[in-house]
């Protein structure tokens, strides 16, 4: 099993007919992927890379049945893109796009929450459930069919992982970039929670990094709802100096807050295996789960 | 990013939110006329750095007389001033704000940042003005009072109301106060700010509700939409090299360390730097080449790292996706060929094409160490620093 995609999850592509857009949704087909729909405002009845390109997402939906959709817009564009894709009803919308200001994210989020869909990102890599459907960038060779979820707020040390664990001969069953911006969309939790229903899912590596107190809610959630499937967890940016923007727009450690030694201390007090070094993610998971089994 | 008080004050002042009357000044003589023009018999004279606890380090000074105000000026600009928030090294003043004394009654607080776990930006004020916030929020987190604003509406008048009583204002202050937090949220969400301090935050003895101090850094995503706010950027309160890296669209943040490192992806970056420390180095960079790791990006990230004379190794670290690793291991080898990089470096490639690229890196005469993992990678960089 997976969460978020399978198989069947149709897909539509904004902003098709990009750069970005081309290039990546030829990646997508090429890995099996169902894109059903491409929309591009203006282009609409022309065929891009063999996919039927739409003026609205609204439309794009109610001709294809598509139900996920992928944005490849500049990010003066993101929020409306995302507006649009929730708008049309699609169950979940993932934004790729990078450098979204957080002011229209706060608003966006809002209506988002209010309306059923579940975004991820923005600034994310996607998701890939391995096997079955890649929707986003990453690289879908280094990952394999199998049972542990990784959720990261990376990009490339997702792929890291993913090829620490894929080495050890250790699956993925979803692996998904939330995003490095100040305001996402699913969170942590709210994907843990999906594993957690996965029966097929038998452990989690969660990636976090400086910044914020996603790691910290999640180090109280896993206590309280009583998760017990095993959970690998690493924090970039143990030597970050505070007050920096470390790349990402939510990586830095403001007012003393959000440093990779408070996360993960409250993560180790909550049972999660920590893992001080980016190389000890695959093979601390390893033992995780044969001790559990 | 972030901008100097005095730009601050000029941003709030046109959106009415009451700051004293001043301007810059660049020189002595500057500083001496926009007192002069001010008018009155008491001026401050404020070093403007892009750093806290002015005050501490002798960067803000009362002039009596415009002699004391020259002299001042004489003693401020120019000097290295050294705050909790500069580092031991401090920081040249080369801009001045001169203000007119104001008579203060009662010192306060107020400020609005993005509160990240509850997806709202929050406002808070305290009673407690003129110390650190942080501190407030340690030691008496109650006298912090929060309102969040809803985005549909922003702050709204109830809620500018509740600050105001929470700071016991009263009569015409507390009218003051409504029509200050109001128009100090309008400030923040006209600008695309990320923080907004006002510290403090005065009543004067004639009632009026003023920003006393005034920080505002910005969201860098923000800024396209931003023209003036950009136009405010001071590059003299950046390192060279960082300013330089930004507009190769290159992040680079120098460290302290010695074994430079060069990465695709911020998190992975982010973790080489610990991992680099974790085998016994000190990572002397951030650096996050992109998704675009050419010859052109590499040879640029060299350079960077190169410009800090600590530097006694360098690890290239990159995870090939979608941008295949012999492309990236061609990159490399061209960018060395074409410089001098007279340290030993340190090269990691996996991911797509991962072989390819070892043997394109094995066949190249340059002389370079390559690691088969990450942790591999920081070892024999660090090993190589000489540490």
């Amino acid at each position: 099993m997976s969460i978020l995609i399978d198989s069947k999850t149709r897909l539509v592509v904004q902003g098709i007919t990009g750069k970005e857009g081309s290039f990546h949704t030829e990646q997508m087909i090429n890995y099996g992927t169902n894109i059903v729909a491409g929309v591009t405002p203006g282009k609409g009845g022309i065929s891009h890379l063999d996919v039927p390109v739409f003026n609205t997402v609204a439309e794009a939906a109610s001709q294809t049945n598509a139900n996920a959709s992928v944005i490849f817009v500049p990010p003066p564009f993101g929020p409306d893109a995302i507006l649009e894709a929730v708008d049309a009803g699609l169950d979940l919308v993932v934004c790729i796009t990078e450098g979204i200001p957080a002011a229209d994210m706060v608003k966006v989020k809002s209506f988002v929450i209010d309306s059923g869909s579940s975004l991820i990102g923005p600034n994310c890599p996607g998701i890939i459930s391995p096997g079955k459907a890649k929707i986003g960038i990453m690289p879908g060779l280094i990952h394999r069919e199998g049972s542990v979820g990784v959720i990261s707020r990376s990009g490339t040390l997702t792929y890291e992982a993913v090829h620490q664990l894929t080495e050890l001969g250790i699956g993925q069953s979803t692996c998904i970039g939330i995003g490095g911006d100040p305001i996402i969309g699913s969170t942590f939790i709210d994907l843990l929670s999906q594993f957690d229903d996965d029966e097929e899912t038998k452990g989690v590596v969660l990636i976090g990094e400086i910044g914020g107190s996603a790691e910290e809610e999640v180090a109280e959630w896993v206590q309280a709802s009583g998760f017990n499937k095993p959970v690998v967890a690493f924090i970039a940016g143990q030597t970050a100096p505070p007050g920096r923007r470390m790349g990402h727009a939510g990586a830095i450690i403001a007012g003393g807050k959000g440093t990779a030694s408070d996360k993960m201390a409250a993560l180790e007090q909550a049972g999660i295996a920590v893992v001080a070094s980016p190389s000890d993610i695959g093979i601390t998971m390893k033992q995780q789960l044969e001790e559990k089994s | 990013m972030k901008i100097h008080e005095y730009q601050a004050k000029e941003i709030l002042r046109k959106k009415n939110v009451p700051v004293p009357a001043g301007s810059a000044a660049f020189t002595v003589d500057e500083a001496v006329s926009t007192a002069k023009s001010l008018g009155g018999n008491l001026w401050v004279v404020k070093a403007q750095i892009h750093a806290g606890g002015r005050g501490k380090g002798g960067g803000v000074k009362i002039g009596k007389s415009l002699d004391e105000v020259q002299a001042l000026a004489e003693q401020i600009l120019g000097m290295n001033l050294v705050t909790h928030q500069t580092g031991p090294e401090g920081k040249e003043v080369n801009r001045l704000l001169i203000e007119e004394g104001v008579d203060i009654s009662r010192e306060l607080y107020a400020g609005i940042v993005l509160d990240r776990s509850k997806e709202q930006f929050v406002f808070m004020v305290s009673t407690e003005g003129g110390v650190e916030i942080e501190q407030v929020a340690e030691e008496t987190p109650e006298k912090i009072v929060k309102v969040w604003i809803e985005p549909r509406f922003g702050l709204t008048t109830f809620q500018a109301r509740q600050l105001a009583f929470a700071l016991g204002l009263e009569g015409e202050q507390f009218k003051n106060g409504v029509k200050m937090f109001a128009a100090l949220w309008k400030a923040f969400d006209a600008h695309d700010c990320s923080l907004a301090e006002i510290n403090p935050l005065v009543v004067t003895a004639d009632g009026q509700v003023m920003a006393l101090d005034a920080k505002m850094n910005f969201d860098d995503n923000g800024l396209n939409r931003q023209q003036m706010v950009a136009e405010m950027r001071d590059i003299s309160e950046e390192l060279p090299s960082e300013t330089e890296a930004a507009s190769y669209q290159l992040n680079y943040i120098k460290l302290d360390g010695n074994v430079g490192c060069m990465v695709n992806g911020a998190g992975l970056a982010m973790a080489t730097m610990d991992i680099i420390k974790l085998v016994g180095g000190e990572p002397a960079n951030f650096l996050d080449v992109g998704g675009v790791a050419n010859s052109e990006t590499v040879s640029r990230g060299f350079k960077l790292i190169l410009t800090d004379p600590n530097v006694k190794s360098i690890l290239i670290n990159i995870f090939g996706g979608i941008v295949r690793c012999d492309r990236v291991a061609q990159g490399v080898v061209d960018a060395l060929s074409t410089m001098e990089v007279a340290v030993p470096v340190v090269i990691r490639l996996e991911g797509t094409n991962a072989r390819e690229a070892a043997k394109l890196l094995d066949n190249s005469p340059l002389d370079f160490i390559v690691a088969t993992s990450l942790k591999d990678g920081a070892e024999k960089a660090v090993e190589a620093s000489g540490a």
